[in-house]
């Protein structure tokens, strides 16, 4: 009785603000979507009285024109596109870093970690701007690059406002999420086993391949859900650092939302996003389980 | 020999990813002091962006406004995240583990789209929650909860039960045993959650920028539409304080709380 008091006292605010503040606006996104747009933007009414009677007025107009125009389904394709090779250079940049932050002596290691988190604390339009500096036209990199593109024989390049500035600001950010989850998990390698291959004649490649990369696949695989999944929803980054051709589906949807002000639209956008990241976690989840029994 | 070969490789690699981290930042603060307006040669040293910058009205009310909102938004999603991160500890409340992680895990982009939603239409029908710092700050809350939900549960798992049941065997009320002995031991971890709350609040852009409407001003909005129009070194300077900040506030934690930081990951 008293246990059943202490939870509900303890449960129901935090529990009522989420409902007001985030289950109940997740839902009415989801019905927007259903609906037709107003005639100055938002939403139209969802229903009307003709003699008296009732009638809903829902559509599945949004969902239909995301199936019928093929340039939406590009634009998936591309953002998880840039959000896999985001995955893919933040994983091999951060494996060797986190293998030796776990093999460093035990009283530098949570220095080394700190150092890795310490620039993820500062704010995160900072952090795209500094790329903005580095990669404008006038910055001392790109003219080393050209310097070197040219002297090859190419033609200048830019390097601002293009795919390539949008990955390397999404890798820049959130490199830290690969970093953790990674470390956490080489840190609780037995070494006894590399030692044990060594002595049985594995070179230096196959005690990587066939101990300790198997062996952190769990941490590889929620690094990778932590990187993906916020650079699928990106639209900051490509805002500020990527051009017309570097836009996401982020964009597309702050476009629907603010702009254009095409709300149905842009909820369908956002639950096909939403659907997306669902799918990512969900398997995610199923490959983290599977690999806790294998263990 | 092989083995420092490969060592000395790792180590490179290891050097030139925290160059990489390091290094834009550095960029950012050393032109904050470049007597050019662009950023591209250092020129000489100077001061003037960061007088321009302290007699620039709308950036001072727009930081005025973000720390109004992050003080605000880490109180009451330190209340809140404690209770629900009690709650979660003690009791099995499935429902409210899936409303405190959800908004931590979908992308931010989701959480404006929604919210921006649903003020403008509580606008619509009930004249309140017109878009303004008010619904910046309700929806700060909103996504800080989890956070300190998560690090106020993690502090509890290490708690020693018996503690509590001990002082209420001696005859202490739920109330004093929570204020006496529950609430020391957590006291890092709410205070580690109050900070990250904090730092979340005032970084914010992606919510923010949903939320704001088309009045208010946060230092994070501000900083987009300076970058959006022209790259200028104001915005170094800016930029620079915020780190200046940000470190500070981690060198607080780090004296109040020494897990506090390791909470965090």
């Amino acid at each position: 009785m008293k246990n059943r008091l202490g939870k509900w006292l303890l449960s129901w605010p935090p529990l009522l603000y989420l409902v007001l503040f985030f289950l109940i606006p997740t839902a009415i996104m989801f019905v927007a979507a259903f609906r037709f747009p107003g005639d100055y933007g938002g939403l139209a009414p969802m229903y009307y009285y003709e003699e008296g009677k009732l009638i809903w007025d829902l559509t599945l107009e949004n969902f239909t024109r995301l199936v019928e125009e093929p340039i939406y389904f590009e634009l998936f394709a591309k953002s998880a596109w840039y959000a896999a090779l985001t995955t893919l250079i933040c994983l091999v940049m951060a494996y060797p870093l986190s293998w030796l932050i776990a093999r460093s002596a035990k009283k530098y290691r949570d220095l080394l970690l700190l150092l890795v988190i310490l620039p993820f604390w500062s704010n995160f339009l900072i952090r795209i701007y500094a790329w903005m500096i580095i990669l404008g036209p006038q910055s001392a990199f790109t003219r080393a690059v050209n310097w070197v593109w040219t002297g090859m024989g190419g033609e200048p390049v830019q390097l601002l406002f293009t795919p390539f500035a949008v990955i390397v600001g999404m890798v820049y950010v959130h490199l830290p999420f690969m970093v953790l989850p990674l470390y956490a998990n080489l840190e609780k390698h037995d070494l006894s086993l590399l030692s044990a291959a060594q002595d049985l004649g594995a070179n230096a490649w196959q005690r990587f391949w066939r101990i300790t990369w198997p062996l952190s696949l769990p941490g590889v695989f929620a690094g990778s859900a932590l990187v993906f999944i916020p650079a699928l929803g990106m639209f900051a980054i490509p805002d500020i650092l990527g051009g017309t051709d570097s836009i996401m589906i982020g964009n597309l949807i702050k476009q629907q939302i603010l702009d254009t002000r095409d709300w149905p639209f842009g909820a369908v956008l956002s639950i096909m996003l939403t659907a997306g990241v669902l799918a990512i976690a969900m398997l995610g989840a199923l490959i983290a389980r599977k690999g806790v029994k294998r263990g | 020999m092989a083995k420092a070969k490969q060592s000395a490789w790792l180590k490179v690699s290891a050097w030139v990813t925290y160059l990489f981290l390091y290094l834009p930042l550095v960029i950012v603060v050393v032109f904050s002091f470049n007597d050019s307006k662009l950023n591209a040669e250092w020129v000489g040293f100077t001061t003037r962006w960061y007088s321009q910058l302290f007699a620039n009205e709308k950036m001072l009310t727009a930081a005025g406004n973000s720390l109004l909102i992050a003080l605000a938004a880490s109180f009451l999603s330190t209340v809140l995240g404690t209770l629900a991160g009690m709650a979660l500890h003690k009791y099995k409340v499935p429902f409210l583990s899936f409303l405190v992680l959800t908004p931590i895990a979908i992308p931010e982009l989701l959480t404006g789209v929604s919210l921006v939603i649903f003020f403008v239409l509580v606008n619509q029908i009930l004249g309140i929650l017109e878009l303004g710092l008010f619904t910046i700050l309700l929806s700060h809350v909103a996504f800080c909860i989890g956070f300190v939900a998560i690090v106020v549960k993690a502090r509890m798992q290490g708690m020693d039960e018996s503690l509590v049941e001990a002082a209420r065997d001696l005859g202490a009320t739920p109330f004093q045993a929570f204020r006496l002995v529950t609430l020391p031991v957590i006291r890092p971890g709410i205070i580690a959650g109050a900070l990250m709350a904090f730092t979340l609040s005032i970084d914010d852009f992606v919510i923010t920028f949903f939320t704001a409407g088309a009045g208010a001003s946060t230092l994070p909005l501000e900083i987009y539409s300076m970058i959006k129009i022209a790259v200028t070194p104001e915005v170094n300077a800016v930029s620079s304080l915020l780190m200046l900040l940000t470190l500070v506030l981690i060198v607080i934690a780090s004296r109040v709380s020494p897990g506090a930081l390791r909470a965090n990951d």
